[in-house]
């Protein structure tokens, strides 16, 4: 038994075939150990199945091969302490943002107190309590995030998965909310797997950052970012992340023009 | 707006009344508004005719209630199974052009002349909307919200009640308000063709008989009524879709 | 991509052979005192139309149906173009046609008979006002979501309002029209077999209504099917044609 939290092992995903196409080896094979408390983000071109990897951590879809262990235990279907913020908004439209996060603690055996407390120390440590009465619908893109997000860590997880959170925002929210995103970190101490596009956004946040290769993804290198823990945005200003930008980019350069090549007109 | 809205229909009803009182419109063929509302008000007053109105109400609410309990539940489980689903697609597509009326005569020599056949008419009209809004509205629930559900680690059961159901619940209202249009031109189409009972009877009756005084006022009856139905239940869709920010 | 486009077909004829089946199935259970076999029925549909009394009631209905038809077509037309080029009253009417639309219009019937009294016009009236209100509905939101950046384009090259509207505006909303005229085709033919059922001597509702009290089971289940899939099999190519329409 590893002393990681997560543990990937030979780990590889092909989605069979349907109708006449033939199946698709979307990763793997993959081995990866996630320590415990750290962040670590995953960059890689499009397509090479950062989604599949997110989902096969959160218990959403199983491995053709291999082993997904979480806490020393192989993942089965979702495991209990995991959450997991997606990229499209996942508010329910129909609830008010209270409820929308005090919906994760429905069912769960908890004193009412208890859950008041959580769902009122999340909507203060995401910044809405203006908002605690107001539907998703009069909200910003980045404010329905925090909803998702804020609705996350009512669960107290201990591994909290982002899958593109800010992709669909702006840039200036995006690095906000990384700030955000950091300061929930540090607050929770659970460990934090991100997955994005944006290197900036990798070389800003994680201790560890996973380049993938184009599909089928493989992990062709794992960068060190050596980042003292109370970091914000602006490390941005710092030497050595534009020395970690290029490294990233050197790396994910020729697997993201492999990728273009095949959405161009290859196979 | 609003005041658009009025004003054409003040002024149609106007315009209806001048032609009745100038002789253009005969009194045989119509008599004047405010005679129509004056013999409407006098139906209601004297509570006439309240047992046909019964009559078809209990039967249009029957036939709305089987389309609509049989189509959600026919939606819902036909979403899962999508061959069967393809295969009735044709069906669903081609279904509103058929003359159902035409079928009338058919259930009348099966069943008999009760309200059966009507009842079948007006569940048959609905039932085929309410099936496809459903199927719709189930189409549409987004992938993440059904993530979502399985991180929270939800059973089958409360996915469907706590995610499923609310987000369709603006599609079950649409489906409603189609039911019970349908149960409407349904049962009271069939009243008019051949029935014993009912407003729709009722008014052929009076047609038959040349009784513009009972006539005019049943059929104004049936057009507020329906009228105000269906804009109740529009009401309540609008307000939902608007707290949810959709249109 | 082959197997793709016989699937549609497979499983239209999956849905007809259910249907027969389960129409010979119901045929078997009911017994010969109230219903017909699907080959009882088509035999006699067969011999009903070789016979003299048939004929002048298909025309008659078919008749109706063709002029209500234009008519709801052309005044459609009309409608829904005035009411989308003219926003307010676009706006403001809308609300009112759909109102129109669910409301039980057999109510309306005996106004149309008392104008027009007993004849082929109260049936041509009936039909046509369950058909204009689609295609006028369907015409105005045609019209209403032309994108502007296509009347922009067309400005910019130039077009006089004629060539404006044959070669940008017309084609523009045509796919919604041809929806509008479908649904219109078939809502105006309901409503003309609709009219006929209630105060008619002619036409084939009237043969359906008239059989019952002769309790001629043959003739209502032929004439049923006869309009059954008249109407089903005009739907479905105008279906196609809608589909192709759309999917330029």
């Amino acid at each position: 038994m590893s002393s990681a939290h997560v543990t990937l092992r030979g780990v590889t995903k092909v989605f069979p075939a349907s109708g006449g196409a033939s199946g698709v080896h979307a990763l793997g094979p993959i081995d990866l150990d996630i320590r415990k408390g750290e962040f670590f983000a995953v960059v890689g071109p499009s397509g090479c199945g950062k989604s599949t990897l997110l989902e096969l951590i959160a218990g959403l879809t199983t491995p053709s091969e291999g082993d997904v262990e979480f806490e020393g235990r192989k993942i089965a279907d979702i495991p209990d302490g995991v959450g997991v913020v997606f990229q499209e908004d996942a508010s329910f439209s129909w609830l008010n943002v209270r409820d929308n996060i005090e919906f994760s603690l429905r069912g769960k055996d908890l004193p009412a107190e208890e859950k008041a407390r959580r769902v009122e120390a999340a909507i203060v440590m995401m910044g809405l309590t203006d908002f605690a009465r107001t539907y998703p619908a009069q909200l910003s893109g980045g404010m329905r995030q925090r909803v998702c997000i804020a609705r996350t860590l009512v669960m107290e997880p201990r591994l909290i998965l982002l899958d593109e959170p800010f992709g669909a925002l702006d840039q200036q929210t995006r690095l906000l909310m990384g700030d955000e995103i950091l300061k929930l970190w540090r607050a929770t101490g659970a460990t934090v797997f991100l997955i994005t596009h944006a290197l900036d956004e990798a070389a800003m946040l994680a201790d560890r950052i996973g380049v993938m290769s184009a599909r089928p993804g493989r992990l062709i290198d794992v960068v060190e970012t050596n980042w003292p823990r109370d970091r914000d945005s602006r490390i941005v200003e710092r030497d050595n992340f534009g020395l970690l930008t290029s490294r990233l980019w050197k790396s994910l350069r020729e697997e993201s023009m492999k990728t273009m090549g095949r959405t161009m007109g290859g196979a | 707006m609003r005041l658009y809205q009025a004003v054409v229909i003040i002024g149609f009803v106007a315009l209806l009344e001048v032609l009745c009182l100038a002789g253009v419109i005969d009194k045989v063929t119509m008599p004047a508004p405010h005679i129509i509302l004056r013999d409407f008000v006098l139906m209601i007053a004297h509570g006439r005719y309240f047992s046909d109105i019964g009559v078809t109400m209990a039967n249009v609410l029957i036939a709305f209630a089987a389309a609509f309990i049989v189509g959600v539940l026919t939606g819902t489980i036909l979403h899962g199974y999508r061959t069967a689903r393809d295969v009735l697609d044709p069906l669903f597509a081609t279904y509103y052009a058929i003359p159902v009326f035409a079928f009338y005569p058919l259930f009348i020599v099966i069943f008999g002349l009760g309200d059966g056949p009507q009842l079948l008419i007006g569940f048959l009209l609905g039932v085929v909307a309410v099936i496809v809004t459903i199927l719709n509205g189930l189409d549409r629930v987004p992938n993440v919200l059904k993530k979502t559900a399985r991180i929270n680690r939800l059973t089958a059961l409360q996915t469907a009640m706590q995610v499923t159901l609310p987000f369709c619940a603006p599609y079950l209202l649409t489906a409603a308000k189609l039911a019970l249009a349908y149960a409407f031109i349904g049962v009271i189409g069939s009243e008019f063709i051949l029935a014993r009972s009912g407003m729709g009877y009722e008014i052929g009756f009076a047609y038959t008989n040349f009784d513009n005084a009972t006539m005019y006022p049943l059929i104004l009856l049936i057009l507020l009524m329906s009228i105000f139905a269906n804009g109740l239940l529009s009401r309540w869709e609008k307000l939902l879709l608007a707290r949810r920010g959709q249109h | 991509m082959q197997a793709e486009e016989r699937k549609p077909l497979r499983n239209s004829l999956i849905l007809i052979a259910g249907l027969l089946l389960v129409w010979e199935i119901a045929y078997l259970i009911v017994g010969e005192i109230a219903l017909r076999s699907p080959l009882e029925t088509v035999t006699f549909l067969g011999k009903l139309m070789r016979t003299d009394i048939f004929w002048p009631h298909l025309s008659e209905t078919m008749r109706a149906f063709a002029v209500a038809l234009v008519i709801a077509i052309v005044l459609g037309l009309l409608i829904g173009f005035a009411l989308a080029l003219h926003r307010l009253s676009g706006d403001a009417m809308e609300p009112m046609l759909v109102a129109l639309y669910s409301v039980p219009k057999i109510t309306l019937y005996p106004i149309l008979l008392l104008v027009f009294g007993l004849g082929i016009s109260a049936k041509i009236a009936f039909g046509a006002i369950h058909g204009i209100i689609p295609v006028a509905l369907f015409t105005l939101t045609a019209v209403r979501s032309i994108k502007p950046i296509l009347v922009k384009t067309g400005r910019v090259l130039k077009l006089s309002p004629v060539a404006m509207v044959r070669s940008v505006l017309f084609p523009a909303a045509v796919p919604e029209i041809f929806t509008g005229i479908r649904v219109g085709f078939s809502l105006t033919l309901i409503g003309t077999v609709l009219g006929e059922m209630f105060a008619s001597q002619h036409g084939l509702g009237y043969l359906l209504m008239n059989a019952i009290s002769l309790y001629n089971v043959d003739v209502i289940m032929a004439v049923t099917f006869l309009l059954v899939v008249f109407a089903a099999g005009v739907n479905t190519i105008l279906l196609a044609m809608d589909r192709h329409l759309h999917r330029r």
